[in-house]
């Protein structure tokens, strides 16, 4: 059980994320559909920047000596990299959406294509091979937290709790949630988060009370691939062995589901992001998953496909859009570039 | 003479060719501010290997390799000719069904997905039926037909939510893909298609030929030799002018385009404009699945069935093929063969330097974003001209009144 939690939660979590980084941008007018391409490019740079950061052995000693709070800051400081050159990586959606008034949606594929074009093409040539992955060591070794680190024996039991959630997990998933969480809170309770929905609603009420509508879609966009990026490193670090090879396997995508399955809202979206990520973990590794602990693969042996947990996502966000549809409510003014002379 | 060079460059499809020039020179020159940032940064590439690099980005087509003295050599390259018109007739298929649906006011991403419908159908199709008991040319037909028939169904999806309850195709074609990419791995693993003669290779389904199915090669493989060329592209290129007829000359195509032109009016005009939608999806995916239909059929190609992480290229290089063409089924043909290029000058570059062929993705992906905003370019290109003078001024306005 604790595992079947454990491992949701590492799907879940960028998921959540990503997710959030497409209500920003949406919110504030902008369809952000490179987030797959940004979390392409977020997973290259915050590996990369591990690499660059182990050449330079500011962490060695650190490692060396067992000291993982130093370790987890490395981790905290790679995804503030990964979020930064995402956040610039977005800026040219930004450009060409807002200053250009260019069509948001071919806008965003071409960033879905630039991304792993790039990342392969610098990947290929920084290390002549496909795959770019840590210097020394794993994710494992470097970044995880174990229960040995927290003062516990070997044989020593945790708890249900502790085994669950202190046990073999990595600091970055809870960090995640903690931004989630703070930029909802700053997205729906703050006049800040206000005036940006309003951008989304309605632009033209917004511009005449006085929101300069290009500043806060700029804002939203420069949010949403700040998150994305971030998003794109923690899915690498947490599913892939902190290696980037231009791909999350369609992540950005199943995010774009979750958020249009939540509504455009942060708590739906955080209860669909869980519910999609225990499919993308029962997917992963049903055929060993034992819920009960009673010996009994229940999931394997009710003969159900893996590729059909793989493609429910995707097919539940098709049925849920297709009942919903009259009900869905996507931002009002979202995929029109802002026009101050059309009222 | 100066005259009719002002008409024609007012003329908007001058513009749009102009506009799609420019984009391709600024996706090159990008590629090629790329590949020089790389040289100067790394030891091991240098400045040299840049200025080869970007030559080969430009010229890669007629590349001919190294001659003795090491110099890059240029020529008329027979086999890259040939294989640029192989690996342009699924582009040409995907470019013309987003083109389709593009005239119908549908943005169609899910061209993937079609091409991975077509593909599944074909193999299916082409490997199941005994060549021993009925001809291999009915076997190719069918599993051509099946291929297109695949693509259509799956077109029709997106199409069907759009037009019933009116879901972003979008977001419906997004989702198809990835429905797709899963379905056609799980039937390939249930499937006994899975090549297991040769063993050194796992994940791939057998070859057509493995049942003696393969296009023809209709005379090309002499034309270019040592090239993988075959009848394929023809059928592209018929399809291609087959659209275009039935888009600039019959009923349908006009319906269609006034459904995209405003889905509305075009209903307030008489128009059927859900089943327009469902048809023009339809048959948008029955060219994309006629793409990877043709190229799986060729023979040599081979399909890596474990895909359901990954979306073929295909599928979204057909945008940028459309963009560049500015959706005019003709021109899809020309810009198709453009894309072929580049990924031929992509080889080149991986075969003859220290850079690798994702460099062309790049130039595509920068085309493709700069065709986003192709209005503003064509709007500038218009501007830069001198405004007109009163008299000319006059006389377009004569113009216009006549016309109408």
């Amino acid at each position: 059980m604790s595992f079947l939690i454990r491992q949701t939660l590492i799907y879940a979590v960028p998921l959540m994320i990503v997710a959030l980084a497409g209500i920003f941008s949406e919110r504030s007018g902008i369809i952000n559909l490179a987030l797959e391409g940004i979390m392409i490019f977020g997973a290259f740079v915050g590996v990369l920047f591990v690499r660059i950061v182990q050449q330079a052995g500011w962490f060695n000693a650190a490692y060396q000596n067992g000291n993982w709070i130093a370790l987890q800051g490395f981790v905290l400081l790679t995804m503030l990299v990964a979020a930064i050159l995402g956040s610039l990586f977005s800026l040219l959606l930004a450009f060409a959406a807002i200053n250009l008034k260019a069509d948001q949606t071919i806008g965003g594929t071409a960033l879905n294509m630039l991304a792993p074009a790039l990342v392969l093409f610098l990947i290929r040539i920084l290390v002549n091979q496909n795959t770019l992955q840590m210097e020394t060591g794993g994710a494992a070794g470097w970044f995880m937290v174990k229960k040995s680190m927290l003062g516990y024996a070997k044989d020593q039991s945790m708890g249900f709790l502790g085994s669950t959630f202190l046990d073999k997990v990595y600091f970055a998933t809870y960090f995640c949630l903690l931004v989630f969480l703070v930029l909802s809170v700053i997205l729906y309770k703050t006049r800040f988060g206000l005036r940006m929905r309003s951008c989304g609603e309605n632009p033209q009420a917004a511009a005449s009370l006085g929101i300069n509508v290009l500043k806060m879609r700029y804002t939203g966009v420069c949010i949403s691939g700040a998150l994305a990026g971030m998003g794109g490193y923690v899915y690498a670090l947490t599913t892939a062995n902190c290696s980037a090879n231009g791909d999350v396997a369609g992540f950005g995508f199943l995010a774009l589901a979750v958020m249009i399955f939540g509504n455009w809202k942060p708590l739906n979206v955080a209860l669909g992001a869980l519910l999609f990520g225990l499919f993308k973990c029962v997917a992963a590794s049903f055929s060993t998953l034992d819920i009960n602990g009673d010996g009994v693969f229940a999931l394997a042996e009710a003969g159900i496909s893996t590729h059909f947990y793989r493609l429910l996502p995707y097919l539940i966000t098709l049925i849920v859009l297709a009942f919903t549809s009259k009900s869905s409510r996507a931002p009002k003014a979202e995929g029109i570039p802002y026009d101050k002379s059309t009222r | 003479m100066k005259e009719k060079l002002t008409s024609f460059w007012k003329k908007n499809g001058t513009r749009s060719v102009v506009a799609s020039l420019l984009s391709i020179l600024i996706g090159l020159l990008t590629g090629s501010l790329v590949i020089l940032i790389m040289g100067l940064t790394t030891p091991s590439l240098g400045l040299k290997s840049a200025w080869e690099g970007i030559r080969l980005a430009f010229f890669g087509l007629f590349s001919t390799g190294r001659n003795a003295a090491g110099q890059l050599s240029f020529g008329f390259n027979p086999t890259s000719v040939g294989n640029m018109l192989f690996r342009a007739t699924p582009v040409i298929l995907t470019g013309l069904s987003v083109a389709m649906a593009n005239k119908a006011g549908l943005f169609n991403i899910g061209a993937a997905g079609q091409y991975l419908a077509g593909t599944c159908a074909t193999l299916f199709i082409a490997l199941s039926i005994p060549s021993s008991a009925v001809s291999p040319a009915l076997i190719w037909l069918l599993a051509f037909l099946g291929g297109m028939l695949a693509g259509a169904l799956w077109g029709c999806v997106p199409g069907l939510l759009k037009a019933l309850l009116n879901i972003n195709e979008v977001i419906a074609c997004i989702m198809t893909n990835w429905i797709a990419a899963n379905v056609v791995t799980w039937l390939f693993d249930i499937s006994n298609l899975k090549n297991v003669a040769e063993s050194t290779k796992s994940g791939y389904i057998y070859k057509t030929t493995f049942n003696n199915v393969a296009t023809s090669k209709l005379g090309l493989d002499k034309l270019f030799p040592g090239s993988q060329v075959n009848g394929g592209i023809l059928v592209a290129i018929v399809l291609a002018v087959v659209v275009y007829i039935i888009m600039s000359r019959t009923t349908f195509g006009y319906e269609l385009k006034a459904c995209g032109a405003n889905r509305h009016a075009a209903r307030y005009a008489g128009i059927r404009d859900k089943r327009n939608i469902v048809l023009s999806m339809a048959i948008a995916g029955a060219l994309a699945g006629a793409g990877g239909s043709l190229y799986y059929l060729a023979g040599n190609t081979e399909f890596f069935w474990n895909t359901y992480q990954s979306l073929p290229a295909a599928g979204f290089n057909g945008i940028a093929v459309a963009l560049l063409a500015v959706n005019n089924p003709l021109g899809v043909i020309f810009t198709g063969c453009f894309m072929s290029m580049l990924n031929i000058a992509g080889l080149q570059i991986k075969n003859l330097t220290g850079y690798n062929e994702y460099i062309t993705d790049v130039i595509i992906a920068v085309i493709v974003y700069l065709s986003a905003f192709s209005l503003i370019i064509k709007l500038w290109l218009g501007e830069r001209k001198k405004k007109p003078t009163p008299a000319e001024a006059k006389t377009t306005e004569e113009k216009k009144e006549a016309q109408k």
